[in-house]
């Protein structure tokens, strides 16, 4: 069992407090607004230096993300393991506690309120698809509960969401996809047809690849959205224009298998340059019957799965902690093959939020050093490579309260990728669309 | 003498959900504020399949109506709260109106499929204009835009008095509602529908008046939830949430007027008890519906009324 | 692509869909039209028969001899699944209608945990027993989807045939039409509700193995299946097997065109909202030779 097993949680503290400011005051509706300032709901808590510092990790276990999930927790583990051995957060252990959130934005929005209130943590962080962080993100921030996401989604850098909400472990989507333009339009083609799902996700797609390949002089010939709710994919290829240079695709979950094989079966030999990305093929075996069509494709990649010629030591480094090997599978069950590209992410993000507290001089979850613990993350500006960044150079935007990096273009050669192209990070920005630091804490 | 047992028992459930609030520990303080708002939603559905005998599989899309009309008015057009709720609950209303103009042609099975299929095109229009609705990954509304009179309904005392109040709403009208003679009307049908119609009943406008309330109180969930928890999202309007609401009323027992928030309860603290335990709680939760079902077929109160408390509305 | 060939690919598509729907639906036709039941977890069966195939093909390493020992094994262990939860479960209440939908969510969640405990959230695929790629002039397609047509057609006659020509199909429709008097009559009810229920569950199991090698096993699988079967039993007019498989035709078949002449997205809603309109003014359903009640 993985669950870090938890005390049972202090309920009395608040709830006493709670009750003896309600009895004081009298539960009369109107005078409610001032009832939630009162002062018995601050708690003051004695800080010795052994006490755990506390995260709530919200993970998808079940529904839709498990499979990205699970690698999420292992990820987790391993970074919160690192951690602690090498003496903690300013000196303190981390103690995790992962609740399942079960890829849904309504369960999201209450597991985030159990931490703050029942487990009474310090921070949450986790959490991948975008329907759940935009479900949770509210709550976190009516509860000032600092919530560092690993989503890769655009609402955090968009300004949809809140002071208390940060990405600060994985570039958003919208940059990915901006970088990738210059290379597919210098070495693939200008002609794109694209096929991605026909929802939010997809739309970023659309909206910030159109956008920058046009900057290229190329141009969409065709859009392609797949309905979400599609299992089969081999209709749609007949709308493929034949002048088509480049086929763009990304789709996710489990009916991307089907897909690519589909495309291979349709085109057989005589196909499009094919570029896509690894979302499609995240925690896919690329040696899965079917994929041999994918030889001489190209992927995105946030960050390679196999181990290139020239490996950091850092990634060996990360790798051996998390439990990888060298094809990206675990060290277990050859089969067992991760999400590369997203779940650095949660390692990451773990040493920015050890940074954050240590450089906020954090105690314990009052609105006072909340305050500073925000204050201290937006005031970051990016890290370097290593053992805690093993992905590599990071820039950080305390205004959208999203960093940017390095992307990866591989080549499938021989059913595993290669990487043929790095993008620079300035390849990726874009005008800010956003200043959280001007909204109220 | 009935009377006057049922009528404490359901003041006393008020009274009791009332006096929780100064007791309940701050997480579940708001767990309760979230089920009483679902709640009003197995209500609404509870009027339809438990006093009308019209088992509906698409009740989600009456949930979302609610839920965008409230939430897109005040996300886009900075609409008042209260304006917005009012939006929501007459747009759900209004909606179901036209669903049941064309739903209730139909009986039995095939309204189960065309309740469904309607909410699946809803579900899936939502996707569609994605421009509008941020599609699946749905749209968080600000903190500053729900704001009533200065009082902001992120303050948890209020939420969950607001809550029961518009519980206590809908238990009101559910409950003055199976007491007059439409309500009787209205379990007429759902004993023989033939009869009713013998006996000079127009029902297919009982069948749509109860569409409509179900729909309205569906509706008023909705608006309430995307005002109260700031989020608003097309999961709500996928078939799960419609299987929930079924889900709640089945077990709590269809047809009682405090079935709805006991199935609902029920279900959430099963989940979280058992994800305590457990990483595998959803077979501890399946296990335990199982169990349910051996021993209460009818739903809890459905079951406890056909034993012992024969009085039970 | 011209229109011709495109239509033609689409008519394809459309029938290889439609047959495993046809084996799926049928299953839940005999459950809902029989017992009067409407079994929920009736999709976690295709995607148990799904789970089961791919740790079948795994075993044993070799595609064919893999998909050999699945269709014959999956279905029995599905079958005996499904005897179990029959006996177990749905006779205690009697088959009470409200009791088993609830039980049957139930079912739902603890078959879908198990299968995420001991198979694992990812979608996995198993080879295809023969791999040829047909090709047309136009495009390519896999042998094996029309493989699949074919043993998807064989069952389908063999479960008519089962169920018109033998003993025990006259005893399972004389339960159909009047459960009391065939009780009456001698005809062991609860043994027929049994066989059934398990050779509903088997038919599905057998739809998940066949399409296994098209688009993999993955533990959420269960619900799409779920969804058309309905729709198919329902439009089909209930209880009708043969009503249930025309209907798994037309809307396999017509879900696949429909998106040649509109685009995709909104032709999932219009297929939908016909759906929906067929049933209003075809309340009986479009094929059934009785009224639905």
């Amino acid at each position: 069992m993985t669950r870090s097993k938890t005390p049972k949680p202090d309920k009395r503290n608040g709830s006493i407090s709670r009750r003896a400011a309600l009895k004081g005051l009298g539960a009369v509706a109107g005078g409610t607004a001032a009832l939630g300032l009162a002062p018995g709901f601050v708690r003051y808590i004695q800080v010795s230096a052994a006490e755990p510092i506390k995260i709530g990790f919200q993970a998808h276990r079940t529904g839709i993300g498990a499979a990205y999930g699970r690698w999420y927790e292992r990820t987790t583990n391993a970074a919160v393991k690192l951690i602690n051995e090498a003496g903690g957060i300013a000196g303190r252990p981390i103690e995790l506690i992962t609740e399942d959130d079960g890829t849904d934005p309504k369960r999201g929005a209450e597991v985030v309120e159990k931490f703050a209130s029942q487990h009474q943590v310090d921070i949450t962080f986790g959490t991948l698809f975008s329907h759940v962080v935009m479900g949770s993100a509210p709550r976190a921030g009516e509860l000032k509960m600092p919530y560092y996401v690993v989503s890769e989604g655009h609402h955090v850098a968009s300004g949809a969401l809140n002071r208390y909400t940060f990405q600060p472990g994985i570039t958003d989507v919208k940059a990915q996809v901006s970088s990738m333009a210059p290379w597919v339009a210098k070495n693939l083609g200008k002609k794109v047809t694209m096929i991605f799902p026909d929802y939010a996700f997809g739309y970023d797609h659309r909206d910030y690849f159109s956008a920058a390949i046009e900057k290229q002089g190329g141009e969409v010939v065709k859009l392609l959205p797949i309905p979400a709710t599609e299992t089969s994919y081999t209709k749609y290829f007949p709308q493929i224009p034949s002048d088509t240079e480049v086929l763009y695709h990304v789709m996710v979950g489990p009916g991307v298998l089907t897909f690519v094989k589909e495309m291979g079966e349709f085109y057989g030999s005589n196909r499009p340059q094919i570029f896509g990305f690894i979302d499609s093929l995240e925690a896919v075996d690329m040696a899965s019957p079917g994929l041999e069509f994918l030889d001489g494709t190209y992927f995105w990649e946030a960050y390679p799965r196999y181990a290139q010629a020239n490996q950091s030591g850092a990634d060996k480094f990360y790798r051996a902690a998390v439990g990888v090997d060298a094809n990206g599978a675990s060290l277990e069950d050859a089969k067992d093959v991760s999400t590369y590209s997203h779940m650095f992410g949660c390692w990451e993000t773990l040493y920015i939020i050890k940074e954050a507290v240590e450089a906020s001089g954090y105690q314990s979850a009052t609105d006072a050093d909340k305050k500073k613990l925000i204050e201290a993350t937006e005031a970051m500006s990016g890290w370097k490579e290593g053992n805690e960044h093993p992905q590599g150079d990071k820039t950080f935007s305390g205004q959208l309260h999203q960093c940017f990096g390095h992307q990866f273009i591989s080549k499938v050669a021989g059913g595993k990728l290669e990487v043929v192209h790095r993008t620079e990070i300035a390849d990726g920005t874009y005008e800010p669309e956003t200043d959280y630091t001007k909204m109220a804490l | 003498m009935e009377r006057n047992r049922s009528l404490a028992l359901h003041g006393g459930a008020l009274l009791i959900l009332f006096l929780l609030q100064f007791v309940l520990p701050p997480y579940h303080y708001t767990n309760f504020t979230r089920i009483m708002v679902l709640a009003v939603y197995g209500i609404g559905y509870n009027i339809l399949i438990g006093y009308t005998g019209l088992l509906s599989l698409g009740h989600a899309m009456f949930l979302a109506s609610g839920m965008y009309a409230a939430g897109l008015a005040v996300h886009y057009i900075g609409v008042d709260p209260v304006s917005a709720f009012v939006l929501g609950s007459v747009a759900a209303l209004a909606f179901a109106t036209a669903v049941g103009l064309v739903a209730l042609r139909t009986t039995g099975v095939s309204f189960m499929i065309v309740t469904m299929m309607f909410s699946q095109a809803c579900y899936l229009l939502i996707l569609y204009f994605n421009e509008v609705t941020r599609g699946d990954e749905g749209i968080a509304i600000s903190e500053a835009a729900r704001q009533i009179a200065g009082f902001s309904l992120t303050n948890p005392i209020l939420r969950y008095n607001l809550a029961l109040a518009l519980f206590a709403g809908a238990l009101i009208l559910c409950y003055a509602l199976i007491r007059s003679r439409v309500g009787r009307v209205l379990i007429a049908i759902r004993e023989n529908e033939e009869r009713v119609k013998m006996l000079g009943y127009h029902t297919f406008r009982y069948k749509l008046l109860a569409l409509a309330l179900s729909g309205l109180l569906s509706g008023a969930a909705g608006a309430s939830y995307a005002l109260m928890f700031g989020y608003v999202g097309a999961t709500f309007a996928a078939i799960e949430y419609s299987i929930f609401a079924l889900l709640w009323v089945l077990l709590g027992g269809a047809g009682t007027v405090l079935g709805p928030i006991i199935g609902a309860l029920l279900m959430f603290y099963l989940v979280e008890w058992t994800s305590d335990v457990t990483e595998s709680y959803r077979i501890v939760v399946g296990a335990a519906l199982v169990l349910l079902t051996l021993f209460f077929p009818k739903g809890i109160l459905g079951t406890l009324r056909e034993k012992r408390l024969r009085w039970l509305p | 692509m011209s229109l011709g060939p495109h239509l033609l690919l689409a008519l394809m598509e459309g029938t290889v869909a439609a047959f495993v729907l046809a084996l799926t639906a049928l299953g839940l036709a005999l459950v809902f039209g029989v017992m009067r039941i409407v079994n929920v977890a009736h999709g976690e069966f295709f995607m148990l028969g799904a789970v089961f195939a791919w740790t079948f093909a795994h075993l044993v390493g070799n595609p064919a001899l893999g998909f050999l020992v699945a269709i014959v094994a999956s279905p029995i262990l599905v079958g005996g699944a499904a005897l179990v939860i029959d006996r177990a479960i749905l006779r205690r209440f009697n088959y009470q209608p409200e009791a088993t939908i609830v039980a049957t969510i139930g079912l739902l969640y603890i078959i879908q945990q198990l299968a995420l405990e001991f198979y694992g959230p990812d979608a996995r695929s198993v080879e295809a027993p023969i791999n040829f790629r047909l090709q047309l002039p136009w495009f390519g397609y896999s042998g094996y989807k029309l493989v699949v047509a074919g043993i998807s057609a064989l069952l389908l006659l063999a479960t008519w045939y089962g169920i018109t020509r033998t003993k025990l199909g006259l005893v399972m429709r004389a339960t159909q039409f009047d459960s009391e008097t065939a009780q009456a009559f001698g005809i062991p009810v609860d043994r027929v509700y049994a066989a059934v229920f398990a050779l509903g569950a088997m038919l599905a199991a057998i739809a998940g193995v066949l399409i296994v090698p098209i688009k993999q096993a993955y533990y959420m699988m269960g619900l799409e299946p779920l969804l058309l079967s309905f729709i198919v039993v329902i439009i089909g007019g209930l209880g009708s097997l043969r009503g249930a498989i025309i209907a798994a035709f037309v809307i396999g078949i017509s879900d696949g065109v429909i998106s040649v002449f509109f685009s995709p997205n909104l032709s999932k809603i219009l297929a939908t909202l016909l759906v929906a309109l067929v049933l209003v003014f075809r309340p009986e359903g479009l094929f059934g030779g009785k009224a639905a009640r």
